[in-house]
């Protein structure tokens, strides 16, 4: 079945131009030696010892990993239960309206996100006096909603592809409901939580908009330094932390990949 | 085991009524205040009054009236569905072939295209807006590319423009296109085009009157996808628009931040969400056939 027309080809090659060159373009800039992000002055790697040497960033940075660290491991555990529950308990009072609020995080714009979230926290401060203030809790948790539909729909959509003859055998075996779940379902969709675990992570690493909601002072997340400083001007150490975010998430995807092909390898042999 | 059961059920529900769905009604709630001068600022919906035990409700529409009497805050929502609309059209232009492409080769192939697709859609959103930036400007790659080949002799003005506002959509959003369309596509059956083929179709009558309908689901699930958040966006425009581009999100955006004026602003959020709640039902029932 060869359809592959030129037309096709030329068509799509242009699409996959247009993904890439902005990318190639940012990362061939990060090594210009030259101050000028459009000047080209050289191979150099002076901006890769900016960064590393620019406090700001570093801070921020360090701040994000331990936001997205917590939140992503927080949505997988929350996600993975709403996906399970969602693909494996049957019908129950509520479920269609738990099926449309785990999918509505993923379609629903930021800002409102974002503003009712703060909101939220700001109307839950003066009743309970919890959270008190803003800060890293109130982003974990802004991110740990967003990011749970998608660990959701990950879990679910594995959990559906996968049929149940291993369950209900482990059920004829005599297995309880919680040691069924823990021996025999977790294994099989762990590659599934490992890669929405994966993409909770750069989710949250990426969030400008809800974090810039709900942070407070002194609690910069890494895109809100980097919106301030590209909005003020253009500064070249961004290109050089692009390339390097770039290439941990290149290895993080390939991984995640291979995780799943070796799962699906394991299921049909 | 019942109270178990209900118990595994009920954690993501609570955590979702109290982040996500409670908010909703807390926006509602503070878009029927008034602004004040006050921590927070924002007349309280309750006055209690101590002296003979009554509580009164003050609810006022004069944010919604104001939303609805100032040409501004209507220019700027049917604009951001304009943007929002055109860009989702050119996402499926550029990503249906794409698509196809990816539905249509060998497995190997299709891990491989499938992840090239996914590649940019995990690294940063805001760096890839930020690229655009570089490459748009007055002496960036795109003018100097276009001067070089001799189809422009002065460099144009993109950036700062609605232009540089539907390449930045299109660009971002062009994976949630394209992941959905392949799912169909990858389901269609071959032997249908074949056989209208058989039966003497050119190509293009073939694509029409076959893969075009067959496709639907999907065509449906990306736009929706790409248009429901375009509409509020915030980041593209801001970085890549001109001070003219006009847009709902950040219209919310300096509405909360800059005038500090949190109940307008949530009026502004529950008119977006009204426009919008037709969309997102409609992508919700559609999610079951395409996803």
């Amino acid at each position: 079945m060869k359809d592959h027309s030129l037309a096709l080809k030329l068509s799509a090659g242009f699409g996959f131009l247009f993904l890439y060159a902005p990318i190639v373009a940012l990362i061939i800039y990060s090594f210009n030696e030259s101050k000028l992000v459009t000047v080209w002055g050289g191979w150099s790697l002076k901006w890769y010892v900016e960064l590393f040497r620019n406090e700001q960033i570093m801070n921020a940075a360090w701040v994000s990993l331990k936001i997205a660290f917590i939140s992503a491991t927080l949505a997988s555990i929350l996600g993975t239960i709403a996906g399970f529950v969602l693909s494996r308990m049957g019908k129950f009072r509520g479920k269609t309206m738990m099926a449309g609020w785990v999918t509505a995080p993923l379609v629903m714009p930021e800002v409102i996100t974002g503003l009712s979230l703060l909101l939220l926290f700001v109307a839950m401060e003066s009743m309970f006096g919890w959270p008190a203030g803003r800060g890293m809790t109130t982003i974990v948790i802004a991110h740990t909603t967003f990011c749970l539909a998608y660990v959701a729909v990950v879990v679910q959509s594995r959990l559906s592809s996968m049929d149940e003859t291993l369950e209900e055998a482990a059920m004829d075996l005599g297995a309880k409901p919680v040691s069924l779940f823990f021996l025999i379902t977790l294994p099989l969709i762990a590659p599934a939580i490992l890669s929405g675990w994966l993409l909770s992570f750069t989710l949250s690493l990426d969030d400008l908009v809800i974090a810039s909601f709900v942070s407070g002072p002194g609690n910069s997340t890494l895109p809100m330094v980097i919106f301030s400083k590209v909005r003020l001007g253009v500064t070249p150490e961004i290109n050089a932390l692009a390339t390097l975010m770039i290439l941990v998430v290149s290895i993080a995807v390939i991984a995640a990949i291979f995780l799943m092909r070796r799962q699906n390898r394991f299921q049909n042999p | 085991m019942r109270l178990g059961r209900w118990f595994v059920i009920l954690m993501p529900m609570l955590w979702l009524a109290a982040f996500f769905f409670i908010p909703f009604l807390v926006v509602f709630k503070i878009s029927l205040s008034e602004a004040m001068i006050a921590v927070p600022p924002y007349s309280p919906l309750l006055e209690w009054d101590p002296s003979n035990a009554y509580a009164t409700l003050k609810v006022t529409f004069g944010n919604y009236l104001f939303l609805f009497e100032s040409r501004f805050y209507l220019d700027a929502y049917l604009s951001s569905l304009r943007i929002a609309a055109v860009s989702t059209f050119f996402t499926l232009i550029i990503g249906f072939p794409i698509a196809y492409l990816i539905a249509r080769s060998g497995p190997m192939a299709r891990t491989i295209l499938l992840s090239l697709v996914i590649l940019p859609f995990w690294t940063s959103f805001l760096l890839r807006v930020y690229a655009w930036m570089s490459l748009l400007k007055k002496n960036g790659l795109v003018n100097d590319t276009l001067m070089s080949l001799g189809l422009i002799d002065q460099p144009l003005q993109i950036l700062q423009t609605d232009v540089a506002v539907y390449i930045g959509i299109v660009y971002t959003y062009l994976p949630f296109m394209i992941l959905p369309l392949y799912t169909t596509l990858e389901k269609m059956d071959m032997s249908l085009i074949e056989a209208a083929k058989d039966l003497g179709a050119k190509p293009w009558r073939a694509f029409c009157s076959v893969t075009l309908p067959l496709a639907k689901p999907g065509i449906i699930a990306g736009c929706l996808l790409v248009f429901i958040p375009a509409v509020g966006e915030f980041v593209i425009p801001s970085l890549l628009g001109g001070s003219d581009t006009l847009m709902i999100g950040r219209v919310l955006w300096d509405e909360f931040f800059l005038n500090r004026d949190w109940p307008l602003a949530s009026a502004v959020a529950i008119i977006m969400l009204i426009v919008l709640v037709g969309p997102i039902m409609f992508m919700r029932n559609g999610n079951k056939e395409a996803m």
